[in-house]
């Protein structure tokens, strides 16, 4: 009985796990946005190839199979991403780039100050805009707007790497208690996998000036430790 | 009034060495006439100034009014999927906004030490023979949580280079598309003091890498940065 409710708890820890991690980045996860044009599956945000600049990436709606599955995603013209930057700490967004389907064109807004902060959003349509029409996998679209950003919105190959499947055999604990496998027999479940993706890289001096990383703010690495850091997020917000 | 009038001698000038470099081009006697997008009239197949045919939509066709409430957020990879534990939290989690979430410090330390519980029970021992320890950042349990759950943001430093976590080097200054954010993930959680707490090594069972990398993926061919899609 002890041992039958012991499998019982690792069973349903595995389910719940799974569930978890089909995941990691953020790819598949909660019920409410899973496999809905508002699912984010992963941000990045990293220096561009012009020191100058910060590139920052969204893919939503991953991951999509090679063929049909990816050929037919189309982004949502009720749904806006918006990048959010925080300049002072406190975790509420001062800059934010938006992007937004019309037609076979994304528009992009920003960086500007937003109107509104919090989980309402409004388009700011009184910030510099930049349309750049959607690519496919044959015909890549980039844009560069008048202040200096540049654009891309389309189908790109997945850039997240995870041995999901192994995953779930290490979450079901009795069924791997080696955990996960050696680097020859370890498999990336994302390798021939797609999203759609949205980049814009845009020049710092447009973005303002980051404040003290907030590691440091919090008292957890010594002054000097780390560099000045914006904070960035992504959201997905659909049209009320 | 003088003024005015050398601006219009100007204009004049200039609007005939503009006549006059016309015709040097133009060899057949024909004038060609090139409508663009952003030659301030309405020209070509466009069905405003500068907007419309072959050029953007005009501003008027486009609608963007209205407000657009959040479904979805991510700051670090693996956050809400990994930590908020089960589906109500995960979707409470895509609808608060990262300055209002200190309500989940305690469900993701919780959910920290739940792991560590499913690790134990699988190696035969007690949920209470394994625990979270200190990671190779200095964070306790608490703290951990706190950072994940109420710093929930990729750090972003405009002026150094980005990584994600560079074992010995620097952290938390973005995040790269070739970071194996699993790995640093999985050691943040599994690593302890050095990293290597459960290494897959001394009978340990490998829970700090999951043994993938980028593979043969290529972020080198700049703007936008990622591949072409898998056929």
């Amino acid at each position: 009985m002890k041992k039958t409710k012991l499998f019982a708890a690792i069973g349903g820890v595995g389910l719940v796990l799974a569930s978890v991690f089909l995941i990691a980045a953020d790819h598949v996860d909660a019920p409410a946005v899973a496999g809905t044009t508002t699912d984010i599956a992963d941000l990045y945000a990293f220096e561009g190839d012009n020191p100058n600049n910060t590139v920052l990436i969204a893919t939503v709606q991953g991951p999509l199979a090679p063929g049909d599955q990816s050929n037919n995603a189309q982004f949502d013209e009720d749904v806006m991403i918006q990048f959010n930057i925080d300049l002072d700490n406190d975790f509420i967004e001062d800059r934010v780039i938006q992007a937004v389907k019309r037609g076979d064109s994304m528009y992009f807004f920003g960086p500007a100050e937003p109107a509104i902060t919090g989980l309402n959003s409004t388009v700011a349509t009184f910030a510099t805009r930049t349309a750049v029409k959607i690519s496919t996998a044959d015909d890549v679209q980039t844009a560069v707007s008048e202040n200096g950003m540049s654009v891309f919105a389309g189908p790109r190959r997945d850039a997240f790497y995870f041995d999901f499947n192994r995953f779930n055999m290490v979450v079901s604990g009795a069924v791997a208690p080696e955990g996960f496998l050696p680097p020859a027999e370890a498999s990336d479940f994302f390798e021939n996998l797609n999203v759609l993706a949205l980049t814009v890289e845009v020049p710092n001096a447009l973005l303002g000036e980051a404040p003290v990383h907030i590691a440091e703010a919090a008292g957890l690495v010594d002054p000097g430790v780390l560099p000045s850091t914006y904070n960035v997020w992504a959201t997905a917000n659909r049209k009320q | 009034m003088k003024t005015y009038k050398l601006r219009l001698l100007f204009v004049a000038i200039c609007t005939s060495l503009l006549f006059v470099g016309c015709n040097d081009d133009d060899d057949n006697g024909n004038i060609i006439e090139v409508a663009t997008c952003d030659d301030g009239e309405m020209n070509g197949d466009e069905t405003g100034i500068d907007c419309g045919g072959s050029c953007e939509p005009c501003n008027e066709a486009l609608d963007f009014s209205g407000t657009y409430v959040q479904e979805d957020s991510m700051g670090r990879p693996g956050i809400n999927t990994v930590f908020s534990g089960s589906d109500a939290v995960k979707n409470d989690f895509n609808n608060t906004i990262p300055s209002d979430r200190a309500a989940f410090t305690p469900i993701f330390e919780n959910t920290l030490e739940f792991y560590h519980d499913v690790y134990a029970l699988s190696l035969g021992l007690t949920e209470d023979d394994i625990d979270y320890e200190t990671n190779i950042l200095g964070l306790d349990a608490p703290t951990l949580a706190f950072v994940l759950a109420q710093t929930d943001a990729l750090q972003v430093a405009p002026n150094a280079p980005t990584s994600y976590f560079t074992p010995g080097g620097t952290f938390l200054t973005g995040r790269n598309l070739s970071d194996d954010v699993i790995d640093v993930s999985l050691i943040l959680m599994f690593g302890g003091e050095m990293g290597n707490r459960f290494d897959g090594n001394n009978g340990t069972p490998q829970l700090t890498s999951d043994g993938v990398d980028a593979g043969d993926r290529d972020f080198t061919g700049g703007f936008p940065y990622l591949e072409t899609p898998n056929l």
